[in-house]
């Protein structure tokens, strides 16, 4: 019983069609529909209540697919459509959903497809000096040789008037951070509009995974974002594991949750810290970046890696922890959980800082339902999703034992981003120790065949930013013939152009680190 | 104010003379990273950090020189926001297209003479990403490279190694 599914079936009747023994696992429902419906389809979905979550496009000569991912709950839907080579335009989703916006300009540059009635035509990702037709993701295309520079130039929004200057940022920033290109207009101290530009660190990743074989491929993804490696390398395997039917022995699950916890824990820490340091109070960054660096620590003496990098495998996990490990994080929470607490009372009953971090960076919460907006970012606005509960997988599923509490916020400051972070580290120590607890006995991996050929595997996780897709393909002879990644920061930068709205420009610096999204995650 | 004196007091001086089991020979690198500074650069090595198409994870250690545990400054490093008055440029990732010209440009905005040091495999020789349309390779690909450290991160250890072989010259 899906209520997405009933509802497609109600707008659509026979021109929908449903396809088993496709795509896994089962429970994500997969449908096709003629190209002329795809837009009636969105609307459906929007009716329903359904977020988009994720569009894109794979080459299936001579047609491409045009998908489209959408969520209500714990229900996951696609959509796919079929637009031909000779003519490979598409109905664009932009009037229904917003993050549709960015999503087809990214198609449209990497693939060549057209979304029809999209309000901006500009390239995404690719920048004015590639060649116009160099698609990178068709088959067709050469990915081993650099690509000539040409001439071209980038259209920036415009404002005009009197007084209004612009303020043009990176892409090389001043602090240690990955690099992207923010332009203000500003009146005196206002911001009045930011136009992001982003694709900087676009490494062809998503190319890069048909070049390579299923069982390398969670390398890859372990670092389209370094901060995320365990979430990230976690999602590829599950996609992996659903297609081919391989599910882990449970001691494997319940690890790999326990590394999931601990990268965010490791992040938040570094976020909070790190927000408080743009407000100009620094004693909480080298407070925090202290316990940040126990848990590396302990992570690189018991995982052999500071950031559990290439420690979730295809089938499972490649270190088991023993007692005395277990032994050793608990009495680390224990300190951990000491110290963090003194911290949080600090921040606050600190008055300046709550003047900097309340009501800055707004995001309404009827901005981020528009926005699709996942994770943190969402959960500072009114929208309560995680998949940890809404599409979990062992042990985030056993809800009357794990009892998580995600926390929702609807200020969509600064402040509610911070104090999101804050309530998910508690969370997360209780989570590890529950874990820890009850953590069964077993192997802690198992075999993996590859995949069969025309096969598809979904699989979505809650990273520290939010939730991260994974939507693995096989082709004809059974190899990756693409591998989609959706990063929350695909879906989050929009929120960062709407939030700084009317804040003052020295504010951005805090803004934008209460949001922390990824580049490289974004850029691919 | 009282809790926070009272956590700074209690917290006490967290930097370690011992930098982490990983390397014991750390004090001496970090004796001798002090004594190269002082020498070669009056006390002072200021670093611009440049990403040039990295995943992030290279940035997070970077980042860690500067918690209170490794508190590079101590050994007179510290990363300055610009280029123009940069001892040294320290560069990760494979060079992806997109930065290759950004990258050039922070080159030739620093003062000679000038080190570059190249970090993460990605950094030494295009890791993971290769050699493809979108990435370049290592850094070497794009601008001349003094010294490679190499790791996927290195830790910050390895880091403070490598800068120490850089401002060596060996
Ligand atoms: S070396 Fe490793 S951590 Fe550094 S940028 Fe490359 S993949 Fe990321």
């Amino acid at each position: 019983m899906s209520l997405l599914k009933d509802a497609i079936i109600s707008a659509l009747g026979e021109d929908v069609k449903f396809r088993e023994n496709y795509q896994y696992p089962a429970s994500v429902v997969f449908c096709t529909v003629p190209k002329a419906k795809f837009a009636e389809a969105a609307k459906a979905m929007k009716k329903a209540y359904a977020l988009l979550a994720a569009e894109w496009v794979t080459e299936e000569t001579p047609c491409f697919g045009i998908f489209a991912c959408y969520r209500w709950g714990s229900e996951y839907l696609i959509v796919k459509t079929l637009t031909t080579t000779d003519d490979p335009t598409f109905p664009t989703l932009t009037k229904k959903y917003l993050p549709a916006y960015r999503f087809e300009r990214q198609m449209n540059s990497l693939m060549g497809v057209v979304p029809e009635g999209h309000p901006d035509p500009r390239p995404w990702i690719k920048f004015e000096d590639w060649p116009q037709d160099a698609w990178p993701l068709r088959k067709s295309f050469d990915a081993s040789s650099p690509m000539p520079r040409v001439e071209g130039e980038y259209r920036w929004a415009r404002a005009e008037g009197e007084g209004v200057y612009e303020i043009p940022v990176g892409p090389v920033h001043t602090g240690i951070i990955e690099p992207g290109h923010f332009r203000f207009q500003a009146v005196g101290e206002q911001i009045i509009n930011l136009e992001e530009r982003l694709g900087y660190v676009h490494k062809g990743i998503e190319k890069r995974f048909e070049s390579m074989r299923w069982e390398d491929g969670f390398r890859l993804a372990g670092r389209v974002s370094g901060d995320t490696t365990v979430a990230h390398g976690l999602a590829y395997c599950m996609a992996l594991e659903s297609m081919t039917g391989c599910i882990p022995p449970e001691r494997a699950l319940w690890l790999r949750a326990l590394f999931l916890e601990r990268e965010r824990i490791a992040n938040h820490l570094g976020d909070i810290g790190a927000i408080c340091n743009d407000a100009a109070f620094a004693f909480m960054l080298y407070q925090l970046m202290r316990l940040k660096e126990g848990i590396l620590r302990t992570n690189s003496e018991l995982l052999g890696h500071r950031f559990i990098m290439d420690r979730i495998i295809p089938g499972g996990v490649a270190v088991d922890i023993d007692v005395k490990g277990k032994e050793k994080i608990l009495s680390e929470l224990k300190w951990l959980e000491k110290e963090f607490e003194k911290l949080v009372t600090i921040y606050d009953e600190n008055p300046s800082l709550e003047d900097r971090v309340r009501d800055t960076g707004v995001l309404l919460p009827e901005k981020a339902r528009e926005l699709c907006a996942v994770g943190i970012v969402a959960r500072a606005s009114g929208m309560n999703l995680d998949c940890r509960i809404f599409n979990s997988f062992p042990p985030y599923n056993q809800y009357d034992r794990i009892e998580l509490d995600v926390p929702v916020l609807i200020t969509g400051d600064v402040h509610a981003r911070t104090w999101v972070r804050i309530h998910e580290v508690r969370e997360s120590i209780r989570i590890i120790r529950w874990l820890l607890d009850n953590l069964p006995d077993g192997n802690i991996s198992g075999t993996i065949d590859p995949p069969s050929s025309e096969k598809a595997g979904f699989a979505a996780v809650e990273g520290w930013r939010g939730e991260i897709i994974y939507w693995l393909q096989s082709g004809p002879a059974g190899e990756i013939n693409r591998c989609m990644v959706r990063d929350p920061s695909s879906i989050n930068w929009l929120g960062l152009e709407q939030a700084i709205q009317g804040n003052i420009v020295p504010d951005f610096p805090l803004c934008n680190k209460s949001f922390n999204q990824s580049y490289s995650g974004h850029d691919l | 104010m009282i809790r926070i004196l009272r956590q700074i007091f209690s917290t006490g001086i967290v930097t370690e003379d011992v930098l982490g089991q990983e390397e014991s020979n750390i004090k001496v690198v970090g004796d001798r990273l002090e004594e190269t500074v002082k020498k070669r650069f009056r006390g002072s090595l200021a670093i611009r950090q440049v990403d040039a198409g990295s995943c992030n994870g290279c940035e997070l250690e970077i980042n860690a020189l500067n918690n209170p545990i490794y508190n590079c400054e101590r050994y007179g490093i510290h990363f300055t926001a610009s280029p123009r008055f940069a001892d040294m440029l320290l560069v990760t990732g494979p060079v992806s297209r997109n930065m290759e010209i950004a990258l050039r440009r922070t080159y030739d905005a620093t003062p000679t003479p000038k080190l570059v040091v190249a970090v993460g495999d990605c950094g030494c020789n295009g890791g993971i990403f290769g050699e493809t349309y979108a990435s370049l390779g290592g850094i070497d690909k794009v601008i001349p490279v003094d010294a490679y450290i190499s790791g996927c991160p290195p830790t910050p250890a390895a880091l403070l190694n490598g800068i120490l072989r850089a401002i060596e010259g060996k």
